[in-house]
Order: C-alpha cells, then sequence, then structure tokens
C-alpha cells in the first residue's frame, strides 16, 4: 500500500485522516482494483473503489462483430475463472429468442460442466480468501483438486481456462469416450476433500477469528443492492436461480440452497459467505451425480446448431446463476444478423459497488477479509 | 405472480397520467415504456405496492437508438417475494439526454448509472457522484453510443494499434 496524502481534516481538530490506496498493484484486490481508504489510525472511514482498469469495452466487440455466434468467446473472458457459466448464459439467451430446442444429452453435459465450473471456481475463491488471511497450505490442497477439473475439461475443450465450449443450439464437440468415469472418478475422491478443508480452514480458530463479525451486511440491504449468489445467501436469504427462476434442466434435480446462518458470529458475516460457498460444492457434487445417471450415452451434441442465426426484432433479459451470483444478459435484436445491443449484468461489479457500505468502520486488515469473502473477479468488474 | 401486462392494467389504473404504454417485440420479453418525467413516482409505486413489490433492481441498461436519434434506459426489476419481472424503458432525446436517477430507489442504480453516463452518454438528474466509472474521467466520447469514434491519443499516449 502507498501512501498517497497526509492531511489534516481540520486545523482545530486534532483527528487526523489519511488517504491510503489499496492497489492497483495489491496480492489481495484479486485482479487490478484500486481502492481509496479514508482512514482514521487503523479505522476505514470510507472507501471508494477506483475500476476500470482492465476494461476492454466487451459490449461494442459483442455490437460490432456483426454474429451472434462469435460472440461467446469475448463471453469466456468476463469472468475467466469461470468461463463456462458464462457462456452459458449467453447461449440460453439466444436459444431462448430463438426459441430452439436443445438435445436432451446436450442440456446434461451442460449442467454437468457448469457444476464442475462451479466447484473449481469456488475452490479457488476459497483457497484465495484462506491466503489473504495468511492460511497459505489449504490454498494448495484445493489447487491440486482444482487441477483434476481443468484436467477433464481440457479433455472435454482443448483448453484449460477459456474454453469457448457451449455454443448457441449445443456443444463444440462431444466429450470425451472417458468423461463420464473421470467425472464420477472426481465426485468420488473429492467429496472427503471438503470435510479435510472444514478441518484444515472452515472450523480453524484463527481463520473464525479473521472472518466472524467482519464486513457484516443485513439482507435488507442486500437486496437494495441487488446482490445475488453466494453474497445474498450467505445473509440468509434462500435465494439460488436455479430453483427460483430455472433455465436448463435443473428443476429436475434434488439439492437444498446452503445459507448462512451466523453459526460463528453474525448473520451475513465474511465467514457466512465463505461457508455458503463451502456448502454448494456438496450440493454441485450432488447435482453431478444425478446428471451423470441421467446422461443419454447416444446422441449428436450438433445437431441442433442452427447454421446461420437469424432473428426477429425483440429483446431479452436472461439470467443464470454463475458462481459468483446472478449472470444477466441484455440482448436486443434488430433484424440484422448480430446483436444491436449486449449488456452484461456481472455479479462482481454489482457486488463491488457495496463495499463501501459493508466496510464502514472495520479494521484496515479486515478490509483484507471483507474483499475476499466477496469473492471478485476483475474481468468480469470491469468487462 | 404477475405477468407484465397485468401489471401494465394495474398499473395505468393508479397512474393515469404517466404516459405509460405497453410494448413487445416479435419475439422476447414485452416492456412497459415510461415517459421520463413520470419514472421516478412510477418506479416508487413498482417498488412499494403491496400488489408488486419489486425490491430488486437487476439491471439498468443505456442504449443508443441511433436511427432516432434518441437514448434510452432500460430497467430489469423482480421481486424476490411475489416472483415476477418486469423491463421498463424510458427514451429521451440525444440532445437533451436527462433521466431521473433512480439510486433512492434501489442503491444498486448507483453504479449502473454511472456505467450508462460513462458508456452511453445518459445524464441521470440527482445522482449522487455522477462521474464516469469505467473509462478515466477525462476520456472523451461515449464508447456505446453507435457513432463513436475513438479518440487517437489519450494524455500523450496512442490508443490504437
Amino acid at each position: 500500500m502507498e501512501v498517497m496524502m497526509n492531511k489534516t481534516t481540520d486545523s482545530n481538530s486534532e483527528r487526523r485522516e489519511m488517504v491510503i490506496n489499496m492497489g492497483p498493484q495489491h496480492p489481495s484486490t484479486h485482479g487490478v482494483l484500486r481502492l481509496e481508504l479514508v482512514l482514521d489510525g487503523e479505522v476505514v472511514k470510507e472507501v471508494r473503489p477506483n475500476i476500470g482498469y482492465l476494461h476492454r469495452c466487451f459490449e461494442k466487440y459483442a455490437e460490432e462483430l456483426g454474429d451472434y455466434a462469435s460472440v461467446t468467446p469475448y463471453t469466456d473472458r468476463m469472468d475467466y475463472v469461470s468461463a463456462m457459466n458464462q457462456e452459458l448464459g449467453y447461449v440460453i439467451a439466444i436459444e431462448r429468442l430463438l426459441e430452439l430446442e436443445i438435445p436432451e444429452r446436450v442440456e446434461y453435459i451442460r449442467v454437468i460442466i457448469s457444476e464442475l465450473q462451479r466447484i473449481a471456481s469456488h475452490l479457488l475463491g476459497i483457497g484465495a480468501f484462506g491466503l489473504d488471511l495468511g492460511a497459505f497450505t489449504p490454498f494448495l490442497y484445493l489447487f491440486t483438486e482444482r487441477e483434476k477439473i481443468l484436467d477433464i475439461f481440457e479433455k472435454t475443450s482443448g483448453a484449460r481456462l477459456l474454453y469457448n465450449y457451449m455454443t448457441v443450439g449445443g456443444l463444440m464437440k462431444d466429450v470425451p469416450k472417458d468423461f463420464k468415469k473421470d467425472t464420477a472418478e472426481f465426485v468420488k475422491t473429492f467429496r472427503p476433500k471438503i470435510k479435510e478443508l472444514n478441518d484444515l480452514l472452515s472450523y480453524n480458530k484463527i481463520f473464525i477469528n479473521r472472518t466472524a463479525d467482519i464486513g457484516v451486511l443485513p439482507e435488507k440491504v442486500a437486496l437494495n443492492y441487488a446482490a445475488s449468489g453466494p453474497v445474498l445467501r450467505g445473509s440468509g436469504m434462500k435465494w439460488d436461480l436455479r430453483k427460483d427462476d430455472p433455465y436448463s434442466i435443473y428443476d429436475r434435480f434434488d439439492f437444498d440452497i446452503p445459507v448462512g446462518s451466523g453459526e460463528v458470529g453474525t448473520l451475513g458475516d465474511c465467514w457466512d459467505r465463505y461457508m455458503v460457498r463451502v456448502r454448494e460444492m456438496e450440493q454441485s457434487l450432488r447435482i453431478i451425480e444425478q446428471a451423470l445417471d441421467g446422461m443419454p450415452d447416444e446422441g449428436d451434441v450438433t445437431e441442433a446448431v442452427p447454421k446461420r442465426i437469424r432473428l426477429k426484432e425483440g429483446e431479452i433479459y436472461c439470467r443464470t446463476e454463475t458462481p459468483r451470483g446472478e449472470l444477466g444478459y441484455y440482448i436486443i435484436s434488430d433484424k440484422k444478423g448480430g446483436p444491436f445491443r449486449v449488456k452484461a449484468r456481472a455479479p462482481s461489479f454489482v457486488h463491488l459497488s457495496m463495499l463501501p457500505a459493508i466496510s464502514k468502520g472495520s479494521l484496515i486488515a479486515d478490509m483484507v477479509a471483507i474483499v475476499g469473502s466477496i469473492d471478485i473477479v476483475l474481468g468480469e468488474v470491469d468487462r | 405472480m404477475k405477468l407484465p401486462e397485468e401489471i401494465f392494467n394495474y398499473l395505468r389504473e393508479n397512474n393515469e397520467e404517466a404516459g405509460l404504454e405497453y410494448q413487445t417485440g416479435d419475439i422476447g420479453e414485452p416492456w412497459i415504456l415510461v415517459e421520463a418525467s413520470s419514472l421516478k413516482p412510477v418506479m416508487k409505486t413498482l417498488r412499494d405496492d403491496p400488489q408488486l413489490l419489486f425490491d430488486v433492481l437487476m439491471c439498468l441498461s443505456g442504449v443508443h437508438y441511433q436511427k432516432e436519434e434518441e437514448l434510452g434506459v432500460t430497467y430489469h426489476i423482480n421481486s424476490t417475494s411475489l416472483g415476477h419481472k418486469l423491463a421498463i424503458k424510458v427514451r429521451v432525446p440525444i440532445d437533451n439526454p436527462h433521466v431521473p436517477s433512480v439510486e433512492s430507489i434501489w442503491k444498486t442504480a448507483n453504479w449502473h448509472e454511472r456505467e450508462a453516463w460513462d458508456m452511453v452518454g445518459v445524464i441521470f438528474d440527482e445522482h449522487p457522484n455522477h462521474k464516469r466509472i469505467l473509462c478515466p474521467e477525462d476520456w472523451e466520447g461515449h464508447p456505446l453510443r453507435k457513432d463513436y469514434v475513438q479518440q487517437e491519443f489519450y494524455q500523450g499516449m496512442p490508443t490504437g494499434e
């Protein structure tokens, strides 16, 4: 951190306020983010997030490409930690506009892949959160697990981070022969690791001391700021788009929505948000198991892919549940070959906007915990 | 749970002067067009009326309609308790693009409105911090306008390839 300026706010008063820049290069800002902290000693009086360092204007690209299908790889690059989920949201939006029927096999593969991606993303989020608070070992354990998922994705799509795998109407190519076996094997080996994680990190006394009662977000404030995903659920609200506004075939699966309960501190604190992610991984495993059972063995995954996408005039706002929350695509079509307007409503952008509200009055060292607990990806904030 | 058309009829009964219009495209979802001057009272009704209870502003998007020489803002709202969704639209002329800010109704609008100003150039009246958000404060133009031309230099640095 670099001290920007040191000034007395009022010559008669003895209180001195100091403005410190946290970032843009700072290990726990998870990307290029600059937070202006107004401090009174160790206490944070005000936070002013400054974003835009990674801004590439994804929306302009999408509108200038002149083709609906070519936008998909660009969506990968928004939240590069959960690229599959970003693609899924976009292709579903276009499929709804086309009123396209998707083959069963494709739907099942999509669900399995997006739940695997959710686990991979949470593993990184949780691991980095621990790392920010000084827990180095869990990070390495979790990365080993994440690696296994990336291996499955690499076999499936050829890429490890930015896949360009889902496409309007189907998938780029079929999954490899041993996809089912590999995934089932992962589910089996990963389940005990969650218990290990709980022993190592979740119920670790130091970790609880660093996260309980910190950055409390009440449910009312969360809704006013349109929080979603684990951040909203951490505040005790049972809201998951997979259940509350179902897309794809999520209504076929049996799973629970974990919510925060203030188990070790106050409802809606950093620990609650963290724990929701851990418990969500267990639920994702349940969904994957059911989907593996239901997935048809035969079927062409490219049969419903349209050769050329032509849309009539109209618009849609389509939202899906990504690991970080509600990802919405607002797409306007004006009868041309490509979209007239694409707006991506990124959950990280929305969550970062409420940082000033939840971090007022906290200590400077707790800022690291608060930023880590909302699990932002700057590629998605800046787009 | 109400459908957009039912919400429109309900709104029209209670806000006769608001100049509401129910519109649809050939495909996709319908929306309600509201005059900018009555946007705030309509939005307040949408949030507070016990029949509607739209407690979440999911998304706010600025749009440039080049052919009509207009700017637009689309609000996507959602009620978590009643489970309905709705799109509200406002359109203003490009030479006087003033839209009232809804930041006092939904706090999340703060950053979305700053983005719409930055990218499209809609001016939100009574916004508490009406600044650019993604581009630097001294950037020229609004990138998501259809006729946008990128400046060649920014603070002496070439912006092209």
